[in-house]
C-alpha cells in the first residue's frame, strides 16, 4: 500500500460524476424554457469525458486506489466510446423526450450516472469496483425505463427490467463470493494467480465460475436468459431503449473481458463450452424469433440478442485476436444500433411512435434520403458486404476458424442468413410498399439530421479505416493481458 | 466453533428459497422485493462466513456496500411500484402480461 493517493487516472470518471451532481442542481434554478442549458452542458460534459479519457490514453496499464481501479487501453477506447455514443444519444433524443414530457433535467443527470457507472465497470480491477458500477449502471436504468411515468407499458417494462436485472446482480455476486471463499482475495489479478494454482476440475471453483457466467449472460442478454430484452426494448420510451441498446453492451463486453479473461482465463477450457451453447442458442433463437416480430423496437431487440451471441464467439475462441474481434465487433454493433434505434426516434413525433414495421411502408416515397440511411444501416446490421457489419462479423468468424471451431463457424453463418431475411424486409417495406393513407410528413430538427446522416454513412465510409480499428482493438485487449502477467 | 459449511449451506438455502419466490411467485409484487432482499442477504451470509474462516476484512467491507446498494435498490424498486400501481391499479404478477417475452 503506497501513502499518496493518485486520483490522475479516475479524472474522466470524477470529472463526469461532479458535472452529474453540477447539472443536478443548476436545473433546479432554471425555468423550464432554459432546459436547454442542461441538456448543453449535459453534451459538453460527455465530450469533455470523451477528451479527457484520450488525453489519459496510455498502452501501460496504471493501477491506482490500491490497485483497485486500473486505467489501461481498454479502459481509455471503452470510455471514449461511451462517452461519444452517449453524446450522439442525448442529440437524437431531444426532440422525442421533449414531445413526450420527459425533457427534464433528471433525465441527463440519471443517464451521466449511467456513463459513470459504465466508466468504472471498464476501469474495475477489483470485485468490488466492478459490483458498484453495475449497480450504478442498471440503478440509472431502471428509473430510465421508468422515466414516462404515465405509461403502463414503460412500467411494465422497468418492472420486469429491475425484478431480473436484480436477480443478474445476485448471480454475480454469489459467484464472486464462492471465488472469494477460494481464493481469498477480491482483487482480479491476485484472483487469477490463485485460480491458475488451483486444478481446472475443482467443482467448487467451477460453481463459483457457472454463477458468474449466468450473471453476465442474464446482463448482456443472451438465450437462455433473455427474457427481458425484448420486453425493456419494447415497453421503455424509444430515447431510452436507444441508451440501453447501445453503451451498456459496451460495457458489458469490458466486465467479461475483465471477469473472464482477466480473471478466471485459466478456467478458458472451463467456461468456453458454456459460452458455445449461450453463443449458438442467442445466434438461432434471437434471428429466428426475430422473424415472426412485427414491432421494430421488439425486432431489434431480438436482432440484439443475436448480434451479443456472434460477440461471444470471439470471446469463446480464447485468443488474441479472437477477444479483439469481440471487441470491434461491439464497437460496431453499437455503432449500427445508435442508428437504427436513431431512426425510430427521427421518424417519430408527438402521439406517433412509429415502432411498428408497417410505419416504415413506403419510406422511400415520403422521403428518399432517410429510406437510404435505414437501408445502409440495415445491410451493415446484416452483415452484407461492403459495410461494416460484415468485417466485423468475419474478423470474429475468421478467429474461431482459426481454433478449429468450424462447425460452429457453418451454423454462425447459416443463421445469419436467415437473419438477413428479416433485415432485407425492412428494406423491402421502405422501397416495395405503397405508403398508408394519410401519414404526416416527416420533420426533424437540423443538428438530428446532419448526425444521422454522418452516423449512417459511417458504416460505408469507416473502411479505408478498418485496419487501425482493428489494431486498436487489439492493442487494447493485449493491455489487460499484459497487465495481469506482470 | 460452528462449521464453515454450516454457513455456506445456510447461504445456499436462503439463495434457492428467493430464486423460488421470484420465479414461482404468481401474486404479489412485493414479494418479489422481498425475495431480491434475501437474496442479498443469502449472499452477505457467503461473505462474512468466508470473511471470518479467512481473517480477511475484505470481506466484511463488501457486506457494507451490498446492504447500501441493496437499500438504494428497494427504494426504486418501490418507486417503481407505485407507479406500476397507478396505472394499472393493480400489482398482480400475473396481470403484467401486456408485454410477451
Amino acid at each position: 500500500m503506497n501513502g499518496t493517493l493518485n486520483v490522475t487516472p479516475a479524472i474522466p470518471e470524477l470529472f463526469v460524476f461532479t458535472m452529474a451532481c453540477l447539472i443536478l442542481v443548476v436545473d433546479l434554478y432554471i425555468r423550464k424554457e432554459q432546459r436547454v442549458i442542461s441538456y448543453g452542458l449535459t453534451l459538453l460534459t460527455l465530450g469533455v469525458g470523451a477528451l479527457l479519457s484520450l488525453s489519459s490514453f496510455s498502452a501501460e496499464p496504471v493501477f491506482t486506489f490500491n490497485n483497485m481501479f486500473v486505467d489501461d487501453a481498454l479502459s481509455d477506447v471503452v470510455k471514449i466510446a461511451i462517452c461519444l455514443i452517449t453524446l450522439v444519444v442525448f442529440v437524437y433524443s431531444r426532440d422525442y423526450i421533449e414531445a413526450r414530457g420527459l425533457y427534464k433535467g433528471e433525465y441527463f443527470v440519471l443517464g451521466l450516472f449511467a456513463v459513470v457507472g459504465m466508466m468504472v465497470m471498464a476501469s474495475a480491477n477489483h470485485f468490488l469496483v466492478l459490483y458498484l458500477g453495475l449497480e450504478l449502471l442498471s440503478l440509472s436504468l431502471y428509473s430510465m425505463v421508468a422515466f414516462q411515468r404515465d405509461s403502463a407499458l414503460a412500467t411494465e417494462a422497468a418492472m420486469k427490467y429491475f425484478v431480473l436485472g436484480a436477480l443478474a446482480s445476485g448471480m454475480m455476486l454469489y459467484g464472486m463470493s464462492i471465488l472469494y471463499g477460494l481464493t481469498g482475495s477480491l482483487d482480479i489479478p491476485t484472483v487469477r494467480q490463485a485460480v491458475g494454482g488451483m486444478s481446472a476440475d475443482d467443482v467448487v471453483l467451477i460453481f463459483g465460475l457457472v454463477f458468474v457466467l449466468v450473471g453476465l449472460a442474464f446482463k448482456l442478454g443472451v438465450v437462455p436468459f433473455h427474457m427481458w430484452v425484448p420486453d425493456v426494448y419494447h415497453g421503455a420510451p424509444t430515447s431510452t431503449t436507444l441508451f440501453i441498446g447501445t453503451t451498456p453492451k459496451i460495457a458489458g463486453f469490458a466486465i467479461v473481458i475483465r471477469l473472464l479473461i482477466g480473471g478466471l482465463e485459466d478456467l478458458h477450457g472451463t467456461w468456453r463450452d458454456m459460452v458455445i451453447i449461450l453463443a449458438v442458442l442467442s445466434i438461432g433463437t434471437g434471428n429466428l424469433i426475430a422473424i415472426a416480430q412485427t414491432n421494430l423496437k421488439r425486432m431489434l431487440a431480438y436482432s440484439a440478442i443475436s448480434h451479443m451471441g456472434f460477440m461471444l464467439l470471439g470471446i469463446l475462441a480464447g485468443t488474441p485476436t479472437g477477444y479483439s474481434a469481440a471487441f470491434f465487433y461491439i464497437l460496431v454493433y453499437a455503432f449500427m444500433s445508435l442508428g437504427a434505434f436513431g431512426m425510430i426516434l427521427l421518424l417519430s413525433r408527438e402521439g406517433f411512435e412509429a415502432d411498428e414495421l408497417d410505419d416504415l411502408k413506403g419510406l422511400n416515397q415520403r422521403n428518399s434520403w432517410y429510406a437510404a440511411l435505414m437501408l445502409l444501416l440495415m445491410i451493415s446490421m446484416a452483415g452484407i458486404p461492403p459495410a461494416v457489419g460484415f468485417f466485423a462479423k468475419l474478423s470474429v468468424i475468421q478467429a474461431i476458424i482459426d481454433v478449429n471451431l468450424v462447425w460452429l463457424a457453418v451454423i454462425a453463418v447459416l443463421f445469419a442468413v436467415v437473419g438477413a431475411f428479416y433485415y432485407l424486409r425492412v428494406i423491402k417495406l421502405m422501397y416495395f410498399d405503397p405508403p398508408d393513407e394519410g401519414v404526416q410528413a416527416i420533420e426533424a430538427a437540423t443538428d438530428l439530421k446532419v448526425v444521422m446522416g454522418v452516423n449512417a454513412w459511417a458504416v460505408l465510409l469507416v473502411l479505408p479505416w478498418i485496419g487501425p480499428i482493428q489494431q486498436l482493438c487489439l492493442t487494447a485487449v493485449a493491455s489487460v493481458m499484459n497487465g495481469f502477467v506482470s | 466453533m460452528i462449521p464453515l459449511s454450516h454457513y455456506l449451506i445456510l447461504g445456499a438455502i436462503m439463495f434457492c428459497l428467493s430464486v423460488i419466490g421470484i420465479f414461482l411467485n404468481r401474486k404479489n409484487v412485493v414479494i418479489l422485493l422481498m425475495a431480491i432482499e434475501l437474496l442479498l442477504l443469502a449472499i452477505n451470509i457467503n461473505f462474512l462466513a468466508f470473511s471470518h474462516y479467512l481473517q480477511d476484512t475484505a470481506g466484511q467491507v463488501f457486506v457494507f456496500f451490498i446492504l447500501t446498494v441493496a437499500a438504494a435498490e428497494s427504494a426504486i424498486g418501490l418507486a417503481i411500484l407505485i407507479v406500476l400501481f397507478r396505472n394499472r391499479h393493480t400489482i398482480n404478477v400475473e396481470d403484467l402480461d401486456t408485454l410477451k417475452g
